[in-house]
């Protein structure tokens, strides 16, 4: 991933990155390229800033310092070619929305004036961003009756549809279970593979998606390193990241961390219940 | 029990009422499409709440000797954008529009008993009087309505967006913000125009209840308008229609109508749910799909 030799542009440039919120900050001289095709995992405890990035790459968060380059363009404006995977939330299960309708709104959603012209090319582009998930057979029922894996598919759909070339994600396995974790995680490891769409995965949990990572992003308490799985997941860089003892272990293909304190313990979502396997 | 002779000569002699037909078309129209969006955007009790304002600015505008639609545009658009505004965040969504609507109702009441006309004005802005529209008001009637659809198309898309999947419509870009101003002020003046039809205390049987009714028996946002609208227009031209003959009260017949509308989509409904076997089970309690 040498960006000095690539001629292409990368598909993000972070340079000197820093976000303060008053006398609090979350990281600072943050320099970081993700080259097309690339998938970088962005990982950390709760409060290290790792949403905060996100939501600075997607335009909603403006930086104390330094400067974004996404697709070409800065963050918000190039959001065109910006796709975006949110976190599976409870859907209202009378909401008036099919599956068809989300994937179709992530085509088009963000345009002016009401969409009825040229409805058979997008009901045809719609239509294989769903088949590519797999979710023929349930977008046309409502989606807050779909279970929470059959809605991430979609959300992957909806990313997808527009054929962005940066993909943002923001904890997309998050309560889902095992099987659907790795559903969703190989469609979009799919895409970056097949399209060279930089993937920006935001997780509290690195072994789902670990087969497929190339770099980790590791945020703790204002510093960060950025490197191979294997250069930043080791007890020695976490240890000097959080400046405490910090014990990682690899087991069977797993990167398990074990530390002193509880509030390290990455295998645990805070906010969120875990659904059960079933 | 109808009329249907009587009704016909009604229909056909009685000045005003083809008026009050075409007023009611226009306004059954306008409700029918931006009911999916209200209903969509958990907003019924805050279009309840604008409709109440409108009478407050109606029995204000008839104090004061002005034409009471003015006031009640003034009403429900100031009462939509500080519900728009003040009622973003969800946790006091609630108790915001509970706040401004009693306080709203309470001064209306107050304003009415300083008016010293005729009663049946009073009574008109609550519950409707449909009859006394005018050819003058139709053509203001149909111009606002042209207005607010016209608004309305250009920015349906990422209203539908902002409104179905917000997380995702911000992260996109879409406005989120403006738009909602920009739909709270769409409710304001269509709730004022339905008020002279139905009045402010059945607002909702037109604007929130048949896109209620729709939400029940389809899940596609384009049918639920077409539906919408369909159930809209047979509660407010059948209203008027069948209200002629008895001279009974037309937000009465409009409400039944209309309710009996959403009763029978509810039975739909269900009846469709238990036949499929569909699963109202916890997510976590659902089947996952095999893994392809």
């Amino acid at each position: 991933m040498s960006a000095a030799l690539s001629t292409v542009r990368p598909a993000v440039r972070v340079r000197g990155a820093g976000l303060a919120f008053g006398s609090r900050t979350l990281w600072s001289g943050l320099d970081l390229d993700v080259e097309q095709g690339e998938f970088l995992a962005i990982l950390g405890p709760n409060g290290s800033g790792k949403s905060s990035l996100l939501k600075a790459l997607l335009g909603m968060q403006s930086l104390s310092a330094g400067s974004i380059e996404i697709a070409g363009g800065r963050p918000g404006g190039a959001n065109r070619k910006v796709g975006y995977i949110p976190q599976q939330r409870a859907i209202d299960d009378g909401l008036t929305l099919r599956g068809v309708d989300l994937v179709g709104l992530g085509l088009d959603g963000h345009r002016w004036g009401t969409g009825v012209f040229g409805m058979r090319d997008r009901r045809r582009r719609v239509a294989e961003a769903i088949e590519a998930v797999g979710g023929t057979a349930y977008a046309k029922q409502p989606i807050g009756r779909l279970s929470g894996g059959e809605q991430q598919r979609l959300r992957v759909a909806q990313s997808l549809v527009g054929d962005p070339s940066v993909l943002l994600c923001d904890e997309p396995l998050l309560s889902l279970d095992l099987a659907h974790q790795r559903a969703v995680s190989e469609l979009i490891d799919r895409r970056r593979r097949t399209a060279d769409t930089a993937v920006l995965f935001v997780t509290h949990e690195i072994n789902p998606v670990l087969q497929f990572v190339d770099r980790v992003l590791y945020l703790v308490n204002g510093s960060f390193r950025v490197g191979k799985p294997d250069e930043v997941m080791n007890s020695e860089t976490l240890s000097e990241l959080y400046g405490t003892r910090v014990e990682v272990l690899r087991v069977g293909g797993q990167i398990h961390i074990a530390g002193s304190q509880s509030s390290l313990c990455e295998d645990q979502p805070h906010h969120h219940e875990q659904e059960a396997v079933g | 029990m109808f009329d249907f002779a009587k009704t016909w000569e009604l229909i056909t002699e009685l000045d005003g009422v083809q008026t009050a037909l075409i007023a009611a078309a226009v306004l059954g129209l306008l409700a029918g499409i931006l009911g999916p969006l209200i209903v969509m955007r958990r907003m019924s009790f805050a279009v309840h709440g604008t409709s109440e304002l409108a009478f407050t600015g109606a029995a204000g505008a008839l104090l004061i000797g002005v034409g009471v639609e003015y006031g009640a545009l003034l009403g429900a658009v100031a009462a939509a954008l500080l519900l728009g505004i003040l009622g973003t965040r969800d946790a006091d969504r609630d108790s915001v529009i509970g706040v401004i609507l009693s306080f709203g109702l309470g001064m209306g009441v107050l304003l009415l008993s300083f008016y010293k006309g005729r009663s049946a004005n009073k009574f008109g802005i609550l519950t409707g009087q449909i009859i006394t529209v005018d050819s003058t008001n139709l053509t203001s009637l149909v111009i606002s309505a042209v207005a607010v659809l016209a608004v309305l198309a250009c920015v349906y898309r990422p209203l539908l967006f902002a409104s179905v999947d917000r997380n995702v419509a911000v992260a996109r870009g879409v406005p989120v913000k403006t738009l909602t101003v920009v739909f709270s002020l769409l409710v304001g003046v269509a709730t004022a125009l339905s008020v002279q039809i139905v009045g402010s205390l059945l607002v909702v049987a037109l604007m929130v209840t048949p896109a209620a009714a729709a939400a029940r028996v389809t899940a596609s946002p384009l049918r639920a308008t077409v539906l919408s609208v369909i159930f809209a227009e047979v509660a407010a031209l059948g209203g008027i229609i069948l209200s002629l003959a008895p001279g009974k009260p037309v937000s009465a017949f409009v409400t039944a109508i209309s309710f009996l509308i959403y009763l029978v989509c509810r039975v739909i409904s269900w009846a469709r749910d238990r036949r499929t076997g569909v699963r109202v089970t916890a997510p976590a309690e659902r089947r996952p799909v095999p893994v392809g």
